[in-house]
């Protein structure tokens, strides 16, 4: 029984009993004008987009899961308008997979929340050491087998969640200070952060190994024949087209799709929602009862986690970590496949992330393009001059980013968005103007309850009694 | 929504106002939604096609009706200043402050610019901390607690000058408005819990309810920016409802309103009040003021010089020569155009 009743002049009214139950619909265009729908055919991506939404659900998972699995097999394939010349196309994809997994994490934070982290390498980095630390013999931690209790077959495996747990830890000891602050200031404190953390690991030569680096990090013991006595992960695995780079190619594929899930389910939730709302007005959101900190310290701890994955997966891979692979020019370049790719869209900013890896080792190793004999390693040693430039194009004429993001952050509001294409579907005879027209009184025609003509009527409509009972629960 | 202590329990009371909603989406859930929607397209949503249940406006109210304990009896203070002074440097922006919000009343907080009322405003709603003195609300003093623990606590705002998520929905700002009242968190909605699941499906009921309330209800698809102005002020009320607050604070809600719109307005207002909600309204239009308030309170110089009626506060002198500056025979005819 709650103890909210309605002010006394509720009951003056109250004696009416013969509300009208029934809203006024918005009136529908007239049909016979030019079609609305071409405005919103805008480019070839919203276009797909309307096609993709279009589909039911069954025809989605039929189109999805093959275009995953053709992903999945490009590196056997080999396609040769594809292929690179100067590194092994596996290698390369599996070096992708590594980026796409940073970019999915970058993009909770940057993307969602938008809190520009420019040391995310720092996060990157603590996954490869935590790996290195733990399963390294150079290390004085090194708990895996002869010194340690861990089997070398299950090492990467094993670790690999405490990677992530103390990768995201560190999110938090990163984040509890600094998300109070905002814009620039932010962005300077993680910068310094992922300095830090690449100078621990250049001098703290005791347990990092310093310059020289970790050797011989686990990495996952599958798939052991006699060709290939430390299994198919193993760096030891060249030449075939089934190497090691297309083994962890598919590895990082599994995790992406795992990350690209859980993401989601937060984008269409409370938190992404609140996130998004962080990004357009902190202050706003807050005030609407948002609890801004504890969500901004979220999508760090989050970032951090999917960041401390690829770091692991990277660490097993090369099974050899070193300060210099972790530069601040990294981070650069992982923001840079995100807004290249579009902030906010996971789809985009994998896409950036592709970009970021594969278009260097094109080049790498080519000597001619179209027949136009050209020094492609040369090219490829100028990435960051031409990222930099790419950059500034996209910003001038494509701020958004290549697939930019088109949020739809309800689940279960679809039926308003299936009303929405209805009455769209009703109007498409009718040109845009006369969609306006509609759009304009809507106040008016649609929101009788406050609507001004209305007003009397109004009044009288708030004397039911049936308020009461909704709110007795 | 459905606040009942089990948490999981939803499902026993099913008899339940808004549960009744979510279970007649079925049909149209197969098909996809889509054109249009999300895209710069002026799109308006028949949202009676959807949810019939909306066109029944004692059923919007008895959704939109705040599901909450208030401690406070009708007509007994929900909210007292008392004391409050709020100084920044040398400057005193509120001197000894002292009113009460009473429990199911629209309280008209006016004054000259300058005068402290978004002062006051804020210093109620936690952006700025009294210098001196108390403010408690529903018997309960607020403190030190921060604005996202004061919005849960039950005071919600609108803003001055409109502050909407821009690239959200209209629907989606209010759902963001319902967060406060969310209990599970990022591990719920990583896993996507049935108590998340339940709890997300509650909140867009409501909000769409709410929307529907305000009188834009249409436009629940369409982009925030995109809304027109005065739909863009309502969806500020219909986010702050979202809260589920106890009281409603209104910050200039018809600033740039014509006089029909304001009309509209006061009719809003006084709706909400009819719903159960005390509503604090700051506002420099005296018509919309005395149209619409039971009681007002007039601040000159960060003090309270006037309390009580309207008639009797545009009755007192001391109020004519500060606010309005002109001879009582003169008040009727020139409010109306009074600086927005």
């Amino acid at each position: 029984m709650s103890t909210s009743t309605p002010a006394e002049s509720n009951g003056a009214a109250g004696t009416n009993g013969a509300a009208q139950p029934v809203r006024p619909r918005p009136e529908l265009p007239p049909a016979g004008q030019t079609p609305v729908r071409q405005r919103a055919h805008g480019g070839a991506g919203d276009r797909l987009r309307l096609w993709w939404d279009a589909l039911a659900r069954p025809a989605q998972w039929g189109i999805g899961v093959p275009f995953v699995v053709f992903i999945a097999l490009l590196p056997i394939l080999n396609i040769p308008v594809l292929t690179t010349v100067g590194t092994n196309f596996g290698a390369v994809m599996a070096q992708f997979g590594m980026y796409a997994l940073i970019a999915i994490g970058l993009n909770v934070v940057v993307g969602q929340a938008g809190l520009l982290d420019l040391g995310y390498v720092g996060f990157y980095a603590i996954g490869a050491y935590t790996l290195a630390i733990l399963t390294s013999p150079d290390s004085p931690w090194n708990v895996t087998q002869p010194e340690g209790w861990l089997s070398d077959d299950w090492a990467w495996l094993a670790i690999l969640p405490v990677a992530v747990a103390i990768t995201a830890m560190s999110g938090l000891v990163l984040g509890s200070p600094t998300l109070r602050l905002r814009g620039d200031y932010l962005a300077i404190v993680t910068l310094g952060f992922g300095e830090i953390v690449r100078l621990l690991a250049d001098n703290l030569d005791e347990i990092t190994g310093g310059g020289q680096g970790l050797k011989s990090v686990a990495y996952p013991r599958l798939g052991v024949t006699e060709e290939l006595p430390n299994g198919v992960f193993s760096a030891g695995n060249v030449g075939s087209t089934l190497n090691s780079g297309v083994w962890w190619f598919w590895l990082s594929l599994v995790f992406i799709i795992i990350s690209l899930m859980l993401v989601g389910n937060l984008e269409r939730s409370r938190v992404g929602r609140a996130w998004v709302a962080i990004r357009e007005d902190e202050d706003a959101a807050e005030i609407m009862g948002v609890p801004t900190f504890k969500f901004k310290l979220w999508a760090f701890v989050i970032g951090a986690s999917i960041g401390g994955v690829s770091g692991a997966i990277y660490a097993g891979q090369v099974q050899f970590v070193i300060p210099t692979n972790f530069n601040i020019i990294n981070s650069v370049l992982f923001l840079c496949a995100v807004v290249l790719g579009g902030q906010g869209n996971k789809l985009g900013v994998i896409l950036g992330a592709f970009i970021i890896v594969y278009l260097p080792n094109f080049f790498l190793g080519r000597t001619s393009l179209f027949g136009i004999p050209i020094d492609g390693s040369e090219i490829a040693n100028y990435k960051y001059l031409f990222f930099g430039v790419a950059l500034m194009v996209l910003m001038i004429f494509r701020p958004q980013g290549l697939i930019p993001v088109r949020q739809k952050l309800l689940t279960y509001g679809r039926e308003l968005y299936v009303a929405a294409r209805r009455t769209l579907a009703k109007m498409s005879d009718g040109g845009p103007q006369a969609a306006y027209a509609t759009s304009a009184p809507a106040s008016g025609t649609v929101g009788t309850r406050s609507g001004g003509a209305d007003g009397a009527a109004t009044t009288e409509r708030t004397g039911d009694d049936e308020p009461t009972d909704g709110r007795n629960r | 929504m459905s606040n009942d202590p089990g948490g999981m329990g939803a499902g026993g009371e099913v008899g339940d106002a808004h549960l009744s909603l979510s279970a007649d989406a079925g049909a149209p859930m197969a098909e996809k939604y889509l054109p249009g929607a999300g895209l710069d397209e002026p799109v308006l949503v028949d949202v009676t096609e959807v949810r019939p249940e909306l066109a029944d406006s004692a059923l919007v109210d008895a959704i939109v009706a705040a599901d909450r304990t208030v401690r406070t009896e009708v007509g007994e203070p929900l909210l007292r200043m008392e004391d409050v002074s709020v100084v920044f440097g040398g400057l005193t922006a509120l001197d000894s402050v002292s009113f009460d919000i009473r429990r199911g009343e629209i309280l008209g907080l006016i004054g000259p610019n300058g005068a402290g009322k978004t002062t006051a405003f804020n210093a109620m709603t936690g952006v700025y901390r009294p210098t001196k003195g108390l403010v408690r609300f529903d018997g309960q003093v607020l403190g030190k607690a921060k604005r996202n623990q004061i919005t849960r606590l039950g005071i919600a705002r609108t803003f001055q000058n409109i502050r909407l998520f821009n690239e959200m929905t209209a629907l989606e700002n209010v759902v963001v408005g319902t967060d406060a009242r969310h209990r599970t968190s990022v591990p719920g909605a990583l896993l996507r819990t049935r108590r998340h699941r339940q709890e997300e499906r509650d909140a867009i009921d409501r909000s769409m309810a709410i929307l529907e309330f305000v009188g834009v209800g249409a436009r629940a698809t369409e982009k925030a920016r995109n809304l027109s102005y005065g739909e863009q002020r309502r969806l500020e009320i219909a986010r702050a409802l979202a809260t589920e607050p106890k009281l409603l604070c209104l910050d200039e809600p018809a600033a740039g309103f014509n006089p029909a719109e304001k009309e509209a307005l006061m009719d809003l207002i006084r709706h909400i009040r009819d719903d159960g909600y005390t509503v604090l309204l700051i506002e420099h239009d005296m018509r919309l003021v005395r149209g619409v308030t039971d009681r007002i309170v007039v601040l000159e110089f960060g003090k309270v010089i006037a309390e009580g009626t309207p008639e009797d506060v545009t009755a007192d002198p001391k109020v004519i020569a500060a606010y309005l500056g002109v001879p009582d025979e003169e008040l009727a005819e020139g409010d109306a155009d009074a600086p927005a």
